[in-house]
């Protein structure tokens, strides 16, 4: 189709495709969907982002100033989930469709339309997440999910409308979500040059594609789960109520049995990243990368099987505590596996500390912290004083925004260039990494403490003695989310111009991606290389 | 900072000394301070325990944040180490090891994953089961039950053994919520009617609800359970030491979530006796009120009383509501409907109807077991005659007593 363009890869866009607005409705090119999906999960990070400021000012001070409990409570929930599936896993659907076919020498991803289609089903599901605010102004129902993020019935079941919005646009986002996990499986069983066995496989991709079996798994519970929850609101059914035979406790069952492992599959494209990263800015090769593959398949395996340990106060069976208690504590060593390998790949090497590098020693550090208070969390005894606490609030995001949001952000830098063929702008770079970390840190070290003094979380007022720790951590939320937009803005000057790089990029760069010019041909490997 | 228990201290809550906020502030700045409650006084820990689970609980979560706080700082100290030694700009030429290549090298590969292992199944996980054996044995050597009900947003105590039961609601002021008047010391953690409890001994505390899912929590206690709807949950407590203990529903339950505090007032045993006898009383004066006839006057006022207290966060005190989710009760169809049947019998879907059994599905509960036949006969004759709403009619406490 397209011979000229391996020649010219900076002119390549056009010549094949509709012009305008049309080539991003009707693309199949694995790196026209990538871009969508992050840019996607960039909006949406702003729109998750703009919610909690909404919160974090509601929170400064004791006392209700700015709104209602009940929209208050539509923030957090709609917040979680607009961060979790607008955000976050978009995201990593986009570094798959951009790196994957990069990574292993295919010319795409195996299923163009079906990754076209699932990228499209996402605004519609966003809109309807998010329409009920809006029909609220217009006095159309009361406004979006207010029963946090996780559904819990009876709760939900006593809920508006916003409740069926969720529900609705949770099973989209799953269809989406499964879509792009057969493609990736399908991609990386057939689509690898000869010669790149699995076990050559590079490390993100091993990550992502425990993540997509991981969806695959689990997403079918979440849609059951609420499908039962949808046919209990509407059409009489007992599922989640005593009085008909059923038991609310196994909503939250089945709801963290996709919602455990859902926290592995935002992490595990993230695990696959670093070790890249580390790799490169040490300029040594990845340590272990075999035992790196066993442990992601471990924490894949661990993870649907240690689900309730999110429900730990809900009144479980003692032999079920204990077991749910060791299960978890079990993940601790694969996960040790991972950050020994990350620590030896840096050990000896010849560091430079880059943007990425920078974010991706931040991950290992905060992340850390996520992992050794998840490790205290799983002990039931404190558990019970941890447990729908800001202890647990901060703890995961911890995970999710050390981990998650800045794994991405660590992967954003370090292919942009590989991307666009530019190199963002280090020094803004840089001070984007100094504010995120320092007020990131400042924003969610007091609600460690604010748990342990007794504050339970998704509540809109507070006593007296959590005053002074909501104060500090609002005005870190504040500074987190406006240096934010210094990350938007380098993105957006990257895209527009700047330095022009080589295929290489990075000096200790290493993988066949990097084999390619930057920005990548249109078609990325027109014939496959052979890996030795 | 989390202590409630007495006077002298929440008082120094509400105004710090400036020299122990500026501590606290140094504390806070030094980072990872989680494992240090003795220098910070609890400000950065668990308020102080007054339970044995308490006790225990704290007591593992010192020694845990202790072990990962080593962990922390001795990991860390070798990737710092690394990143200052094994830089490109002094030189350092990188190494092209890929993983370990003798004896040795897989020895010392090991010894961490050895060490994790002995951590969380022995160091943490031996102590751990002994606590939660101990947390769930409920029914060893019980001296009282204590049943505690969840509902949309306040918690009715019941103690079976004595047939006294009663519903406990937030006391602090509308009016400090919304900034009108400065708040209270015990502002969102104050009751009108704690629950009573004797010290020393084992109370069996049986938890269930009438909505949601709501979360009984004291963090003095050591104690958290759900109360689920249609289930009974159980914990216990030995409260060790007298005081008011203050804590809140911990499971998100709606829009007054934030506004269900849980106030223990913890007494020596005669105490407790004396207080139990009075309430004994006092229920059977409430109980025997529904034999007589009440004038519309009385109706009214305990009519407003019980509906300030129970009605009043949903229906609003305007009767207003907050549509579409809590309907208006002003000019509404259903209250300003026919009281009872031409045969004396309950309407199905009207005024009497809806409050004695709720309306499934929504945040309206039945109040058919937790309000006594005065309270529901006068919120019901106050609903019909307040708002705007004149029917004139009212509904004595005997008809409800019959119609149950």
């Amino acid at each position: 189709m397209s011979t000229a363009t391996t020649t010219h890869p900076a002119e390549h866009a056009v010549a094949d495709y509709h012009g305008g607005w049309l080539r991003w409705i009707t693309t199949t090119n694995h790196k026209d969907i990538g871009t969508m999906y992050m840019t996607f999960a960039l909006v949406m990070f702003f729109v998750g982002g703009l919610m909690i400021l909404g919160v974090r000012a509601e929170l400064f001070q004791p006392g209700l100033q700015l709104m209602k409990p009940e929209f208050f409570n539509q923030l957090i929930g709609v917040h979680a989930l607009i961060m979790i599936f607008g955000a976050l896993m978009p995201a990593a659907t986009g570094f798959a469709n951009w790196m994957i076919p990069l990574m292993i020498g295919a010319p795409d991803m195996a299923l163009p339309r079906l990754n076209n289609w699932g990228f499209w089903l996402l605004p519609p599901a966003a809109f309807l997440l998010t329409l009920p605010f809006t029909l609220a102004l217009f006095g159309i129902g009361d406004g979006a999910l207010a029963t946090g993020w996780t559904f819990y019935a009876p709760l939900s079941v006593q809920g508006g409308m916003g409740v069926d919005f969720a529900i609705l646009a949770v099973h989209i986002l799953g269809i989406s979500s499964i879509m792009g996990s057969i493609n990736i499986i399908v991609t990386i069983f057939n689509m690898r040059a000869p010669g790149m066995t699995m076990m050559k496989l590079p490390l993100f991709a091993w990550g992502w594609l425990i993540t997509a079996f991981l969806l695959i798994a689990t997403l079918p519970v979440l849609a059951g789960a609420v499908t039962m929850l949808l046919t209990d609101r509407h059409f009489g059914t007992h599922f989640f109520d005593a009085a008909g035979g059923g038991d609310p406790i196994l909503f939250q069952h089945l709801f963290w049995f996709f919602g455990h492992p859902e926290v592995y599959i935002l992490l595990l494209p993230v695990w696959g990243l670093i070790p890249h990263v580390l790799s490169t800015f040490s300029r040594k090769p990845i340590y272990g990368h075999t035992a790196q593959i066993y442990s992601f398949i471990a924490i894949g395996l661990l993870s649907v099987v240690v689900w309730a340990h999110h429900i730990l106060t809900s009144g479980l069976p003692l032999p079920a505590l204990i077991y749910f208690m060791f299960s978890t504590m079990a993940i601790s060593l694969p996960l040790a596996v991972l950050f020994f390998c990350w620590i030896a790949t840096m050990w000896k090497g010849a560091m430079s500390f880059e943007t990425p590098m920078l974010f991706a020693i931040g991950f290992i550090v905060l992340f850390g912290i996520a992992g050794l208070t998840g490790l205290v969390l799983a002990d039931v005894a404190a558990d019970a004083q941890y447990h729908h606490s800001y202890f647990v609030v901060a703890h995961f995001h911890y995970a999710l925004f050390a981990g998650g949001i800045m794994g991405v952000m660590t992967g954003v830098y370090f292919w942009l260039p590989k991307w666009t063929g530019h190199m963002y702008s280090e020094k803004l770079g840089k001070l984007h990494f100094w504010l995120t970390v320092l007020s990131f840190n400042l924003t969610f070290m007091p609600q460690f403490f604010l748990g342990l003094a007794g504050m339970p979380r998704r509540i809109p007022d507070y006593a007296l003695q959590f005053a002074e720790f909501n104060a500090i951590s609002s005005i870190g939320a504040f500074i987190l989310g406006f240096s934010q937009l210094i990350f938007a803005w380098n993105i957006w000057s990257c895209v527009r111009g700047g330095p022009k790089v080589d295929g290489r990029v990075w000096e200790g760069a290493e993988g066949l991606e990097w084999e390619l010019s930057s920005p990548p041909p249109h078609h990325s490997w027109e014939t496959q290389p052979v890996v030795k | 900072m989390a202590s409630c228990t007495d006077d002298t201290r929440t008082t120094k809550l509400v105004e710090p000394k400036p020299g122990r906020k500026l501590h606290r502030k140094l504390l806070f700045l030094s980072g990872l301070t989680l494992p240090l409650p003795v220098l910070a006084g609890y400000s950065f820990n668990f308020p102080e325990p007054v339970t044995p689970i308490a006790r225990e609980t704290l007591h593992i979560h010192n020694e845990f944040m202790l072990v990962i706080t080593v962990l922390f700082v001795v990991v860390f100290a070798i990737m710092i180490y690394s990143m200052i030694r094994h830089r490109k700009s002094t030189g350092h030429a990188a190494a092209r090891f890929t993983g370990p290549t003798s004896a040795l090298q897989w020895f010392w590969t090991l010894i961490p994953f050895a060490i994790l292992l002995f951590i969380d199944f022995i160091l943490m996980g031996i102590p751990a089961v002994k606590a939660i054996v101990n947390m769930e044995d409920t029914k060893t050597g019980t001296d009282i039950v204590l049943k505690v009900t969840g509902m949309q947003w306040k918690w009715q105590y019941e103690y079976p053994e004595a047939g006294v039961k009663f519903i406990s609601v937030l006391a602090t002021p509308r009016e400090q919520i919304a900034n009108a008047e400065p708040k209270g010391e015990h502002y969102l953690l104050e009751v009108d009617k704690p629950v009573v409890l004797p010290v020393g001994k084992k109370i069996r505390v049986l938890l269930t609800s009438l909505d949601v899912i709501h979360t009984w929590w004291v963090p003095q206690f050591g104690v958290k359970r759900d109360a689920v709807p249609g289930f009974l949950r159980e914990t216990w407590l030995l409260i060790e030491k007298p005081g008011i203990y203050r804590g809140q529903c911990a499971e998100l339950c709606g829009k007054d979530h934030g506004f269900m505090p849980v106030v223990v007032r913890a007494v020596p045993e005669p105490e407790y006796l004396a207080w139990l006898e009075t309430q004994k009383a006092e229920a059977k004066a409430a109980a025997g009120g529904a034999d007589r006839t009440w004038s519309t006057e009385e109706l009214m006022a305990k009519g407003k009383e019980v509906y300030d207290k129970i009605c009043v966060a949903c229906h609003q005190p305007n009767g207003q509501g907050l549509p579409p989710t809590f309907p208006a009760l002003a000019g509404s169809k259903l209250v300003n409907g026919p009281l009872l049947g031409a045969d004396g019998k309950i309407i199905p879907d009207s005024h009497v109807d809806r409050v004695l059994n709720g309306k499934a599905g929504t945040a309206m509960q039945a109040f058919r077991n937790s309000l006594s036949d005065v309270e529901i006969a006068s919120i019901i004759t106050y609903e019909r005659n307040s708002f705007g709403n004149r029917k004139g009619d009212m509904i004595q406490p005997a008809q409800i007593k019959a119609l149950r």
